[in-house]
């Protein structure tokens, strides 16, 4: 076939009209939130002093760390999956969640006191933490890999990378309404480490699934 | 004369976005000249024909086209597109090469014609159901419009339209797969 032919063709099949990226992707988050929510409630759900644990620094502070790598990452997963975005800033945000954790890590060894820090970092919950996250996160992940099959990542597997790094801070957030164990200790140990399996899940999905 | 491109392939395809399918012609022509130019200068061993990728970064610029945002440049999203595909040429073809990221200011190439040569489109177009073939042979190997295909295959218009459509998004995800 001539390119002069394939030019009719294409133009023949102007008339055909796909939702723009940008607008699919916001519908996208919600079909993996109704997901993720769905997983939760069914399964572990809220704990049940959530109301006066809201009041505490600590339970709190989990969301601000969730919900930033939750920002940070759809800002950046948006750009990786249009061609030609410059990718610079939305890259530099993604310190953020980091950040904010590593501070937080700080203040809470200056206020409690060493013999305590091994019981924080172990908690009580670490088993259902690292396989809860997951578990909530599967589905997100999987919306989000079809968002970038839909989208056209030019570097597929750092954007299914990133694609598991937004199913897992949706996945945390959820998770961290259940969880007893605030102390930032057990969160920048036990919920990295499940965001980082759900990050390398999505980093090999990217690499299998996401072809264009 | 960056910029002026620039603006006028904004404008062509936005046009072709809102349903314009001459200014979607038009913009496709000015693309596939200047993605020949790349391509061309890319590729200077043998081993891929700088059309097939010309042809492959069409199709993807078609089926991809909504990745595209209004009041974001055409030209960094084109030639990002553009080395993609080259770059996925190469790596079926059992090479690696590196098309370094900051090369825009140097791809904006001068428009060239096209040489002819058998095409890996053409194996794509064999692997369709016959129908989607007939379809998308019909409209672009022999030239006829939506209606007339749809009268010299009595279907409707609108199964010519979605024949089309499958098919050309087919042969593009063929490319993505291999």
């Amino acid at each position: 076939m001539r390119t002069e032919d394939l030019i009719k063709a294409l133009d023949a099949d102007a008339r055909d009209k796909a939702m723009p990226l940008g607008k699919a992707w916001w519908l996208a988050v919600g079909v993996a939130v109704a997901i993720a929510a769905t997983v939760f409630l069914a399964t572990i759900g809220p704990r049940p002093d959530i109301m006066p644990a809201m009041h505490t620094m600590r339970f709190m502070s989990k969301f601000v760390f969730t919900l930033a790598l939750v920002a940070s990452a759809f800002a950046l997963i948006r750009v990786l999956s249009m061609p030609g975005a410059s990718t610079r800033r939305a890259m530099a945000w993604m310190i953020a969640a980091p950040v904010l954790v590593v501070l937080a890590v700080v203040l809470e060894l200056f206020v409690v006191t060493q013999a305590d820090w091994g019981k924080r970092l172990v908690g009580s919950n670490m088993m259902i933490c690292m396989s809860f996250i997951p578990l909530i996160g599967i589905g997100p992940l999987a919306v989000f890999l079809g968002m970038l099959r839909y989208g056209a990542p030019t570097r597929p597997v750092l954007a299914g990378a990133v694609a598991g790094l937004l199913a897992g801070g949706l996945a945390a957030t959820f998770y961290a309404a259940h969880c007893f164990d605030d102390s930032p200790l057990f969160v920048a140990t036990w919920y990295t480490i499940a965001i980082a399996f759900l990050t390398l899940l999505g980093a090999i999905g990217g690499r299998l699934f996401v072809r264009w | 004369m960056t910029g002026k491109d620039e603006a006028e392939l904004s404008r062509l395809l936005k046009a072709a976005i809102a349903g314009d399918e001459r200014a979607y012609a038009d913009f496709l022509h000015r693309i596939a000249a200047l993605v020949r130019g790349f391509a061309r200068r890319k590729i200077v061993q043998g081993g891929v024909d700088p059309e097939d990728v010309v042809q492959e970064t069409l199709l993807a610029i078609h089926v991809k086209r909504h990745t595209w945002r209004p009041d974001a440049p055409v030209l960094p999203w084109v030639y990002a597109i553009a080395r993609f595909k080259l770059i996925d040429a190469f790596r079926r073809r059992g090479r690696r090469i590196e098309v370094e990221i900051d090369e825009i200011a140097e791809t904006f190439a001068e428009p060239e014609t096209e040489t002819i040569s058998e095409r890996d489109i053409n194996r794509a177009l064999d692997g369709l159901p016959p129908t989607q073939r007939s379809v998308v042979s019909s409209i672009s190997v022999d030239g006829h419009s939506i209606g007339e295909t749809a009268a010299k295959l009595g279907v409707s218009e609108t199964a010519v339209r979605v024949s089309l459509h499958r098919g050309l998004a087919a042969i593009a995800k063929r490319f993505g797969r291999q």
